[in-house]
């Protein structure tokens, strides 16, 4: 079992696919640390040597902010956006989308289950 | 898309003028300005400009934090109070 940036136990997967169950690592990001520290993208975590789980762990707290950082992160982003009063703040506070999409129709991620408007049917 | 770096940031001239005049006055009275478009630059922090929503001017205090957006984001030119509850609805 292998405990890389805090909470997170991936398993049996290969290591690039195992490191994007971390919070702020893609697929993408996870092939450029495997890359960096030099392991076997074929090989599985369980396969991995902790001197290995060592120095991916490591290139991880150099390098970026993942888990409970990146959410606290993006959450004060959002907040500053919010108390400056800009228009995307705006959006924020209404949980309406942010980046101009209609709001005519669909927009049911931001607004949530639609709730039925009575009337008209006699 | 983005716009370009090498074009620099876009301000109508005459933002600019009036907010250099503000400098100088060292009064902080509000700028009145229709151009919604003009990218918010360094040296209006401090300022505060009336930005037209298309009706009035609403004070905006320019921050450190609103340099580099639009000076349109933050006036809204739209009014929405919500839909009124449907009054045949609510006796069914």
């Amino acid at each position: 079992m292998a405990r890389i940036a805090g909470v997170n136990i991936p398993t049996g997967k290969r290591i690039p696919i195992a490191l994007t169950y971390i919070h702020g690592i893609g697929p993408s990001t996870a092939e450029q640390i495997c890359e960096a520290v030099g392991v076997d993208t074929a090989q599985r975590v369980n396969e991995l040597s902790d001197a290995d789980v060592m120095k991916i762990r490591e290139h991880i707290d150099q390098n970026f902010t993942v888990e409970g950082e990146l959410r606290r992160e993006v959450q004060m982003n959002i907040k500053r956006m919010m108390d400056m009063g800009s228009y995307r703040g705006l959006r924020h506070r209404r949980n309406l989308p942010v980046r101009g999409q209609r709001t005519h129709t669909n927009a049911r991620t931001r607004k949530g289950p639609a709730k039925p408007i009575a009337g008209k049917k006699k | 898309m983005a716009r370009s770096v090498w074009k620099g940031p876009f301000v109508d001239a005459y933002v600019l003028k009036k907010a250099e005049k503000a400098r100088e006055a060292g009064r902080n009275d509000v700028i009145k300005i229709w151009s919604r478009r003009s990218t918010i630059l360094p040296q209006f922090v401090g300022l505060t400009f009336g930005v037209y929503n298309g009706k009035k001017h609403i004070p905006v205090n320019v921050s450190e934090d609103m340099i580099g957006q639009k000076f349109g984001e933050y006036a809204p030119t739209r009014t929405y109070y919500g839909h009124a509850a449907d009054k045949k609805a609510k006796r069914k």
